[in-house]
């Protein structure tokens, strides 16, 4: 070791993977559904795709991505639930990796609601 | 990179309740259904709540498996790693509360605490010097030598009001300045993890969950006083502390965080381990480094402190782990915020390690004045079965009992000196009314004669002498002018003997004798044991009002030591009753009692 910056590299690359274990009341929380119906759609690669990005861009402290059964929407699937401490919940639906890095670029990052994944918009094309 | 991460506990508790087949097949059911790349299990140091274990946490939501058994590994990888179903069956039942999970900070265990020196323990792999560094680890090293002089270090530790973790308290700013202001060509910076307090497990538990914390500290240490080469002292009989010492140090030489010209600053650094054979004794400094030195630990007067001629004849330091486990927070936080944890004359926080009759065993730290009652009834859950609250032993062989009145006094060095014990290193034994006070002083008076090194004649014949008093009482065979005999050898034991093993050994008779003076009195006059537990006072007989003639108790007596006929009632014959109680357990009439 020779410098504070070779430290801090080390650093850097691990505090997301630590981070992973951080547990506190201002985190966004970010659930994937993981029951057979989420992983038959393609789930998995969702929440991993979500999870490796967190950490990799060292969010883990602000973003807890983790999973959950079954939400009841079988045929949304993969949803992505959004739960902001003071906000409304937001649904995602029939997510895919790309879409869910959208997500977490413009709202989970950006604040901006990504309006044409979520639910009511699903809902309201079929309406239409 | 992992999605979830499952942290099962390594720590001595639940390696031995089999953490360790847990971890094994954890990993084998993980690859069976395809989560390898997804999941990650982590082995970390103790979780602090030991009488739960085996203890399982599973990132990033955080649930808490107690009692995991190696048979429930299954369903929480199919159920909760594969489709995020919570195993609510095997969740800590206080996380379940009303009819919702909540976090692990917010049960009583956790609440009350907060942890500094065990801030890693139970949360990184240590055996992971990346994992260390990536929640802040050697951050404190590389500012100490880029930015900081000696002179700046020892100055925040002062400031920080720091004391000695292993027991007197003394300020560890002060004793680095004294070993910095002696010159010489060589010094030394030893880590006293000689724990050997019945009872106590704080530092094993820090070396085994978070031993760079330790390394790091040591570093420091060197760097402030002037010191190129450290030694860790650890008792052998702490295998998984010795083998993640020898890991991390092994790691942080590959990563230059020990060796030459660390952070290129010039400083150069070295870690040893030495063990221990297991010598109580050799927790005292100066028996410490005579049996690093390769001699027989014992130990030898003071003056010359260590801080001039210590290790090898050279200026020198010894610091206990869980001392060190603070610094390196210090120096990242400031002392201003260690010093505004605890209470005017005792800083920050302390490791205790809850045993006894209490209902969560294990490691707790909390901020110092924090009372006792606080640590026994809301994070220690209480007495088990209903049983009523005695006294708490602190400070091993070396402290003294804390009654119920005292309960409410708020925990630090000085007021446990002021009411007759002392911090000691931090175990804290929880005694119900089951418990016989002299019982208790003839135990550790029995552990301190076994540990005498010898050397001085007032702790080696003394304490054998006040055993045989303190044996005489047991058995009711004590005259009233033997407690004055103890007395007085109490006093020439303080203040006579060599070392703080004999000057410290007095105490728990006379803290039992100050607080608990009725029943040595009991013993004496009524020749009454009134907990019941000093056998040779102790008489099984049968009320003949109560006893039906089954002949059970008769049939179980391992001594033949019950007449009677069927139908017709009992007596024991107190010549043969070897006192074990069989035959009062297994009475269906409540028959049998005991005086």
């Amino acid at each position: 070791m020779k410098s504070l910056e070779e430290l801090h590299a080390i650093r850097k690359k691990m505090q997301g993977r630590v981070g992973v274990r951080a547990e506190n009341e201002n985190q966004i929380r970010v659930v994937v559904g993981m029951a057979t119906c989420g992983i038959a759609s393609g789930a998995r690669p969702v929440l991993t795709a979500l999870s490796d990005a967190v950490q990799e861009q060292n969010l883990s402290d602000k973003i807890n991505v983790t999973q959950t059964g079954c939400i009841g929407l079988c045929q949304y699937e993969p949803i992505v639930e959004v739960i902001e401490p003071g906000r409304e919940k937001v649904t995602y639906v029939k997510m895919t990796p790309e879409k869910a890095l959208e997500v977490l670029r413009i709202h989970l990052i950006g604040g901006q609601v990504v309006a044409k994944y979520t639910l009511s918009a699903a809902q309201g094309n079929r309406t239409d | 990179m992992y999605r979830s991460h499952v942290l099962v506990c390594g720590g001595t508790g639940c390696t031995s309740s089999g953490s360790q087949r847990i971890i094994d097949r954890l990993k084998k059911e993980i690859a069976a259904n395809g989560l390898s790349e997804e999941v990650g299990v982590v082995k970390t140091g103790c979780f602090g709540l030991c009488a739960l274990g085996p203890i399982m946490i599973v990132y990033p939501e955080g649930t808490f498996y107690s009692m995991v058994q190696e048979d429930d590994i299954p369903e929480i990888v199919a159920e909760h790693l594969l489709k995020g179903r919570i195993v609510t069956r095997l969740l800590y039942d206080e996380t379940t509360k009303a009819d919702k999970i909540i976090p692990l900070n917010e049960t009583n265990f956790y609440k009350k605490q907060h942890r500094v020196a065990l801030r890693n323990c139970g949360v990184i792999n240590p055996e992971n010097i990346e994992e260390y560094i990536g929640t802040g680890g050697y951050e404190a090293l590389g500012v100490v030598l880029t930015e900081k002089t000696p002179e700046d270090v020892i100055q925040i530790l002062l400031d920080s009001g720091l004391r000695g973790r292993g027991g007197a308290g003394f300020p560890t700013g002060l004793k680095w300045r004294f070993a910095a202001q002696n010159d010489a060509d060589q010094k030394y910076v030893c880590c006293n993890a000689d724990e050997g307090d019945p009872g106590a497990f704080m530092d094993r538990s820090i070396l085994e969950g978070d031993p760079h914390a330790v390394l790091e500290a040591m570093a420091i240490a060197g760097y402030a006083i002037g010191a190129s080469q450290g030694y860790i002292y650890v008792r052998a009989e702490y295998p998984i502390a010795v083998k993640r010492l020898e890991i991390a140090i092994g790691q942080a030489r590959e990563y230059g965080l020990l060796g030459e010209n660390i952070f290129d600053s010039g400083f150069n650094f070295d870690i040893e381990l030495r063990l221990g054979a297991g010598a109580f004794v050799c927790g005292e400094e100066t028996a410490l480094m005579t049996s690093i030195e390769g001699n027989r630990g014992e130990p030898r007067p003071r003056p010359p402190f260590p801080a001039l001629k210590g290790l090898f004849q050279k200026p020198t330091i010894l610091n206990n782990v869980e001392t060190f486990a603070n610094i390196p927070q210090i120096i990242v936080n400031g002392p201003e915020w260690f010093a505004s944890m605890g209470t005017e004359k005792s800083k920050g926080t302390k490791v205790f390690a809850l045993g006894g009759k209490i209902n969560n065993t294990g490691l707790v730290e909390v901020p110092m004045g924090t009372t006792l009652r606080e640590i026994v009834e809301e994070i220690g859950g209480g007495i088990p079965n209903g049983k009523k609250f005695k006294a708490a032993q602190t400070g091993g062989p070396s402290g003294g009992c804390i009654p119920a009145e005292h309960l409410d006094v708020p925990i630090d060095y000085d007021n446990l000196k002021a009411i007759g014990s002392m911090m000691g290193s931090g175990g804290l034994i929880v005694m119900d009314e089951d418990t016989c006070m002299v019982d208790i002083a003839k135990f550790f008076l029995e552990f301190t004669v076994d540990e005498s090194c010898g050397k001085c004649t007032p702790c080696r014949i003394g304490t054998r002498r006040m055993l045989e008093i303190l044996e005489k009482i047991t058995k009711g065979q004590a005259e009233m002018e033997d407690l004055d005999k103890l007395e007085e050898l109490c006093r020439h034991l303080q203040s006579a003997s060599l070392c703080a093993l004999g000057q410290t050994a007095p105490n728990p008779v006379l803290s039992t004798l100050r607080y608990f003076r009725d029943e040595y009195i009991a013993h004496i006059v009524d020749k009454k044991c009134p907990a019941g537990v000093c056998k040779d006072l102790l008489h099984y007989r049968i009320d003949p009002d109560k006893c039906r003639g089954c002949t059970l108790c008769a049939r179980i007596c391992p001594a033949d030591a019950i007449i009677g006929r069927v139908k017709e009632v009992h007596m024991i014959n107190p010549e043969k009753c070897v006192k074990c109680g069989a035959c009062m357990e297994k009475c269906r009439f409540g028959a049998i009692y005991k005086e």
